[in-house]
């Protein structure tokens, strides 16, 4: 009888440890791997991965009609939805300054504080504050949301390569961690890391989105891209071995799979059984190719990723 | 793995003879590592050199055919451990477990919508991929009677789920000359089904619990036995398990060429998972990692679809990405008065605007140009994406006919087009879009007023 060797791979780099929250907020630390997703015959996966939720600062308008649902009054106010959130088991709180875009509202450093203080203020646990995508307006708002946070390590994005200096000085000036946000290609990820670096952030206040794709929507695109970052951090390349956070919840939940409830075809199934898988698979896929953090929407998903980390850690 | 010329020179004679044809043994040695040529043509080659070189050339995890027909399933013949080094070559089959305790009437009724189970995505028509027929009431005679009557209503593959040999030999007797996978030799059924598997030659799944070692054992005997046509069941169920002794499986094929394990394996989600939440990302997780047949125990096209789509994108090459088909699409419901929109027919390019059309709250008209499935900016730099090809592909597809204005909306990217489009389409108002998909609602507010 052939005995039976299984051949280890022996990585020499290890994953960023980030921390967030601590000075009188509950404190997590994310990353620290040394091997593959959930490999632990190999390596160690010392931090499991964590589950954000995602609140807005504006009630969401064109939010699927099983997210409003499940989530109730609590839309209207950011403060109580994120303790909500909370309550239904998330470990980070990421808030979406979505009002400052220049189309739905165009609110200011002003609102942005008032925002994210409420945030702060609700919850005990780490805080991602995510602007609306706008890079002047990115600015605008995440460096007043430093201003606010500062001291209590929140985390800031999307910090591109137009505007990385800008919110690169504020996490540097408030202690924060800096959210490197690439479009789906490896060199890129890495270039913006560097560059952050470069004007002097420490490789531990980096966390990085290589965008998420949906499943459906590019989600293959987005898996071997993170399994390449991967594979290059664990391989010993410290500027792609920043922690991951993948935006699930917003891309699963925009497409017409999840959003419309009406003029689908009959195949696609119940609309509400399909549209929380398609937020889970996107999730449990891309934890799978290494997602350190994944941004959800809707709370039976939280349970049900919670419970599959969980049964990946214990193997 | 494929040996290279140098590595097959290795095993021949050396002796530059040419009784094969050719000059040098060399010469010979890089026509074999080409496929071009057969070994048998080299009359001095010694018996241990062929064995070595026919070891070699066989896949590492062999190629295994469940069914028969054009519905067959065929997984194995895998090559990386990640689909960017080359691709994944054989989705999985998607299965789903019936019981032949169940009464007939419920049964036939959801074989009858599993199998008529059909969705369309990106042009292809996907479905699920066959039945496991479990004995579960541990009578033969019902289990041959309910395997009968699954094959008397579809084509697709079946796996024959019994612990007892004697009710597999009845249901086989039905069923064999459809080639079903017979589930599973254990170390106590070993003989009885191995015997079956020869005598009807039908792949055999192997189950065994107790670790690597164990199934490596079992698997030897099975093929000692003189069967060829192994799929692999460690019993891993739960998501840790499946995750790192299926990996564990594939490195061992690819990395070791170890034969008793190159072998596609086969998952029960529903076994590993404590709900339907958790037994659909189970299967999702397996479709991605390492599993050649995932069984899954409840359909509902809720399910199917995310799980099918799923399969569609990662067992996508790479480096052949999915193309759009040219043509006016429709996103929403859109008018003759809703906007129209150009692009390529790179599927990301084309998925990311028509998301953002999807959720602009503007129905609109994509219409996509053949590109070769490059993006915006490549396709422009590369020539294929240009004011003439835009025109052309604005009158191929009879545009004018369905809308009732004349303004189309380009890519920022390609403003410079503008001007050579307005020549190339007089009669049109060329309107120059924003550069990323995702400002595309912010633009339609501002811009667009029909």
């Amino acid at each position: 009888m052939s005995a039976v060797e299984v051949p280890l791979e022996k990585w020499t780099g290890k994953v960023h440890e980030v921390r967030l929250g601590g000075n009188g907020r509950k404190s997590v630390v994310i990353g620290g791997e040394t091997t593959l997703p959930f490999l632990q015959f190999e390596g160690s996966v010392p931090n499991k991965p964590l589950i954000a939720i995602e609140v807005q600062d504006h009630e969401p308008k064109d939010w699927s009609p099983h997210l409003i649902a499940a989530w109730g009054d609590v839309l209207t106010d950011p403060g109580p939805w994120a303790k909500k959130a909370m309550e239904f088991g998330a470990d980070i709180i990421a808030l979406r300054l979505r009002s400052a875009h220049p189309e739905e509202g165009n609110t200011g450093a002003d609102e942005a504080k008032k925002a994210t203080d409420k945030v702060l203020s609700a919850v005990d646990i780490p805080v991602i504050v995510l602007g609306p995508e706008v890079a002047e307006k990115d600015n605008e708002v995440l460096v007043a949301a430093s201003d606010v946070a500062r001291g209590q390590r929140v985390a800031l994005g999307n910090c591109l390569e137009k505007n990385h200096r800008a919110i690169a000085a504020a996490c540097i000036a408030d202690g924060h961690v800096a959210i490197a946000k690439s479009p789906i290609e490896i060199n890129l990820a890495k270039q913006l890391n560097i560059l952050l670096c470069d004007v002097g952030l420490s490789p531990d206040s980096i966390l990085m989105d290589p965008t998420t794709g949906a499943l459906g929507y590019g989600i293959e695109y987005s898996y071997s891209v993170m399994e390449r970052l991967r594979v290059a951090a664990l391989g010993g390349d410290a500027m792609t071995a920043m922690p991951m956070v993948c935006t699930v919840g917003e891309e699963a939940w925009r497409q017409k799979e999840s959003k419309f409830t009406e003029g689908l075809p009959e195949s696609w199934g119940d609309h509400e059984e399909r549209a929380i898988i398609w937020e889970g698979v996107t999730a449990s896929t891309l934890l799978n190719a290494g997602a350190d953090i994944v941004v959800l929407r809707h709370p039976k998903n939280v349970a049900a990723v919670k419970t599959v980390i969980d049964k990946l850690m214990s193997a | 793995m494929a040996l290279s010329g140098i590595e097959i020179y290795k095993f021949l004679p050396k002796t530059n003879c040419k009784e094969c044809g050719f000059p040098t043994c060399l010469a010979f040695a890089m026509k074999l590592a080409s496929k071009s040529v057969e070994l048998t043509l080299c009359p001095y080659v010694s018996e241990e050199s062929k064995e070595a070189l026919e070891a070699a050339s066989r896949p590492p995890i062999r190629l295994i055919t469940i069914g028969s027909g054009d519905k067959k399933i065929e997984v194995g013949n895998e090559l990386v451990m990640f689909r960017h080094e080359k691709t994944f070559y054989h989705p999985p089959g998607i299965v789903v477990r019936l019981k032949d305790s169940e009464p007939a009437d419920a049964l036939a009724k959801l074989v009858d919508e599993v199998a008529n189970y059909s969705v369309e995505r990106v042009g292809i028509q996907l479905s699920l991929d066959g039945f496991a027929i479990e004995n579960d009431s541990k009578d033969g005679g019902n289990f041959a009677k309910c395997v009968e009557l699954v094959k008397s209503k579809t084509d697709l593959p079946l796996i024959l789920m019994s612990t007892d040999p004697s009710a597999m030999g009845q249901a086989l007797e039905k069923v064999a000359s459809s080639k079903p996978l017979i589930y599973a030799a254990t170390k106590e059924t070993c003989d009885g089904m191995v015997e079956l598997a020869k005598k009807y030659e039908c792949p055999l799944a192997v189950y065994e619990a107790g670790g690597l070692d164990e199934l490596a054992g079992l698997v030897e005997k099975v093929t000692d036995a003189g069967v060829e046509d192994v799929v692999l069941d460690p019993g891993a169920r739960d998501f840790g398990q499946s995750l790192s002794i299926l990996t564990q499986i594939r490195r061992l094929a690819l990395k070791k060429s170890f034969r008793p394990l190159g072998y596609p394996v086969i998952t029960f989600p529903g076994e590993g998972a404590t709900n339907l939440d958790e037994q659909a990302l189970l299967a999702g997780q397996q479709v991605v990692k390492y599993s050649g047949i995932v069984v899954l125990d409840h359909f509902s096209p809720g399910m199917s679809y995310p799980l099918l789509t799923l399969s569609l994108n990662i067992y996508t090459d790479p480096q052949k990405p999915i193309q759009m088909a040219a043509g006016i699409y429709e996103i929403g419901s859109p008018r003759p008065e809703s906007p129209l929109c150009v692009t390529t027919n790179f599927s990301l390019t084309y998925f990311s605007i028509a998301g953002e059309l999807e959720s602009s709250g503007f129905p609109s008209w994509l219409l996509v140009c053949d590109t070769e499935g490059l993006s915006v900016l490549t396709s422009w730099a590369a020539g294929k994406f240009d004011a003439e090809k835009i025109a052309k592909t604005v009158k191929e597809f009879n545009v004018a006919e369905k809308i009732r204005h004349s303004s189309v909306i380009i890519p920022g990217h390609v403003a410079v087009l503008r001007g050579e489009l307005e020549e190339e389409l007089p009669d049109w108002k060329i309107m120059v879009g924003p550069r990323e998909a995702v400002d595309v609602g912010g633009f339609l507010k501002k811009n667009w007023t029909v």
